[in-house]
């Protein structure tokens, strides 16, 4: 099994993740993986007893899985929030922004390119998913203004 | 104009930093090709025919002195001595080396500015109206909100791999100087009954191979609602247009599949929540900006007398010049479409008395127009004729704005590695057809567009005269189009019939012009002709 790369304070989540459809007709799953193309809004009522959302990246360039993770952090969800699949360096900061906190990319990250990566941007223009996950980006147009 | 606080240039100066470690990673094999090319993508580099070309973003279009200067210095220093202004207000060079693409954005970065996200499927350069700021009918200057939006988009992170390209055009008046209704967002800034302003978005429109006219989806978006309301509307797209299908991945065929009425049924529950989330910049934010954008320190003394007795000054202010909200002013358009050269392509020592041009006559101001002409958007009229003598020594005083010889054209097969035609060489050979300027005077506003491919880099659907360079069995063939527009008349060219060879488009193009002068009635232009008269005359000239 892939690695799996966290930002969070606990442990993954072992358990694997099963298809919403599965999840939806089998009320014990705790972890789910969304598909490409399937709509996140579907675990909307469910958040309170998930612990793991794992949504899938078939090619690094196929973006609906940021829409995905931000519809679920702003929902309320704060479980473990893995991005699966084509995952790469350059595009962890925009997953992580996008409220993404752990990673199972199919060819494993260097920890400490992460951090770079993590840390290259000091400042951030627009709001996401990342105010609410650890705080740390504070808009500059909230900056500015002494928000 | 709009100065960096130190956000903005860690921004950028943070930018730089990232892209000198992907180049060095691909240098040295860490990463393949096609992980590289997002990236490049993102930061303006495209691998083209011959070299790779490197696109510099300018924001809206408007740029000072500085930074005009920086474009010459990176034109002699990294390329070949030249530069090409293209139809989104940037500028691209065509002879880049890979491995000094770091430092070249380092310098541009010290003059406040950057590649970023001038190409790859995200957020592109904001477009405006070139004469922003000065024209006497806008209901207030478009560049503050434009660039209130840059800074939203600039690393967007929910919007960086979206299905495809995503351009906005920003303007603000009536007449439409920047194709609007032909971007997938084109906003309008408008007054409602209580006198606030607020942005009406037009969502779908687009050229390329399936070109559509952005259809209204909402008339009044506040000022406080700007940034959840564009959220909304690039997050329905995000989610549902179309990824199977490169030239069906575009917002346009989105909203034409799903509908306009359905596609604003799903921004608009879309809205309702995104606004719950608190994203709006605060109000003070769109002040501060907005306080960048102040009219420069007029004389309000100044004469608006002009002494026209030497002719070819007077040919040049009655083409090139047009009229300033302040009196005793004027804005200057320099073409960049001298007959026989390249539209678009000014050489460095060209940037460089340009940029000392707007230092002594313009307030430090230029901008480039997205029909590849720079502008000198508040000048003295008592200093045109100055002016006009130092841009005619330059060979940058040509008559023609919006004269059949002031030809939009792509790169074409000369260097890009999508084109099937060649489009420079045509734009050439039509201009020195009409090479004399009372030929060209007397056929009047005539806006030809040339692509040398089905993307329509060289906008001719939006064309009065549009022609498309296609492949025919390995010969390069040219489609005759007529009566499109980009402006505020937005349509779309019809084809007149089978292509021409490369000759036989430029006879094609002067017996069109020769039906207009035959059937024109009053002071019709070329357009107003042929949506009065219809396609037959001219088939008939065509064809017979």
């Amino acid at each position: 099994m892939t690695d799996i790369f966290s930002l969070r304070d606990d442990s993954p989540v072992s358990e694997t993740p099963v298809s919403i459809e599965e999840f939806l007709g089998n009320s014990n799953a705790t972890a789910v993986r969304i598909e490409v193309g399937e709509d996140a809004r579907q675990l909307l009522p469910y958040l309170d007893r998930i612990a793991l959302i794992q949504v899938s990246f078939p090619a690094f360039t196929d973006g609906r899985g940021y829409s995905a993770a931000r519809i679920l952090r702003e929902a309320g969800y704060d479980g473990e929030l893995r991005a699966q699949g084509d995952v790469l360096l350059d595009q962890i900061r925009y997953m992580h922004r996008c409220g993404f906190d752990s990673f199972a990319p199919e060819k494993p990250l260097n920890a400490e390119q992460v951090d770079i990566v993590l840390k290259r941007f000091d400042a951030v223009y627009q709001a996401a998913a990342d105010q609410k996950n650890g705080g740390h980006q504070n808009p500059v147009w909230n900056l500015r203004h002494g928000n | 104009m709009y100065k960096y606080d130190h956000y903005d240039q860690s921004i950028v100066d943070a930018r730089v930093a990232e892209f000198r470690d992907q180049v060095e990673r691909r240098l040295a094999g860490e990463i393949t090709e096609d992980q590289f090319k997002p990236l490049r993508l993102q930061n303006g580099l495209y691998l083209q025919l011959h070299a790779y070309m490197l696109r510099v973003a300018i924001p809206y279009g408007t740029l000072n002195s500085g930074q005009m200067k920086m474009l010459a210095h990176i034109a002699r220093t990294y390329d070949r001595d030249y530069g090409h202004f293209t139809t989104r207000q940037n500028i691209q060079y065509n002879w880049i080396q890979l491995d000094q693409t770091p430092d070249l954005l380092a310098d541009l970065a010290s003059v406040e500015m950057h590649a970023i996200q001038t190409s790859g499927n995200c957020i592109r350069n904001i477009s405006s109206d070139q004469y922003a700021g000065a024209a006497a009918d806008e209901v207030t200057d478009p560049r503050p909100w434009a660039e209130l939006l840059r800074q939203w988009s600039t690393f967007h992170p929910e919007f960086a791999h979206l299905p495809r390209k995503f351009k906005f055009a920003v303007i603000a008046s009536k007449e439409d100087r920047a194709a609007m209704r032909l971007h997938d967002i084109g906003i309008q800034l408008v007054r409602n009954d209580a006198g606030e302003l607020g942005a009406r978005f037009f969502v779908g429109g687009g050229m390329g191979r399936t070109p559509m006219i952005g259809p209204m989806v909402r008339d009044f978006v506040a000022a406080d609602d700007l940034v959840s309301y564009a959220e909304a509307c690039l997050r329905v797209y995000n989610r549902y247009g179309r990824r199977d299908n490169k030239y069906k991945a575009r917002i346009k065929i989105l909203v034409h599949e799903l509908g306009k009425d359905e596609y604003i049924r799903q921004v608009e529950a879309e809205f309702e929540h995104i606004k719950t989330l608190n994203l709006d910049p605060p109000k003070a934010e769109l002040e501060r900006i907005t306080a960048f954008f102040q009219d420069p320190d007029y004389d309000i003394l100044a004469s608006d007398d002009l002494d026209l007795c030497d002719p070819d000054f007077a040919l040049w202010v009655e083409q090139n010049v047009k009229t300033h909200k302040q009196s005793g002013y004027a804005i200057v358009t320099i073409s960049l479409k001298p007959i026989g050269g390249i539209p678009g392509d000014a050489s460095s020592a060209q940037i460089d008395i340009m940029a000392d041009l707007a230092k002594k006559y313009s307030f430090d101001e230029l901008r480039v127009t997205h029909a590849q002409n720079i502008v000198l958007p508040h000048v003295k009229k008592s200093d045109l004729y100055a002016l006009w003598q130092k841009l005619d020594e330059a060979g940058l005083a040509t008559p023609n704005l919006d004269l059949i010889s002031d030809i939009i054209a792509c790169p074409g097969l000369d260097y890009c590695s999508l084109a099937n035609a060649r489009s420079i060489p045509v734009a050439q050979k039509i201009a020195q057809r009409f090479s004399d300027i009372s030929k060209q005077k007397l056929l009047g506003e005539l806006k030809l567009k040339i692509s040398g491919c089905i993307n329509a880099c060289g906008h001719h659907h939006a064309g009065h005269i549009g022609i498309l360079g296609v492949d025919r069995k390995g010969v390069e063939n040219y489609q005759l189009s007529l009566g499109g527009s980009g402006a505020e008349d937005v349509s779309l060219a019809k084809i007149t019939g089978p292509g021409f060879d490369e000759d036989g488009i430029v006879d094609a193009v002067e017996k069109a012009t020769n039906v207009y002068l035959k059937e024109r009635e009053g002071d019709e232009r070329f357009v107003d002709t042929y949506r009065r008269v219809g396609m037959a005359p001219f088939k008939e000239a065509l064809y017979d």
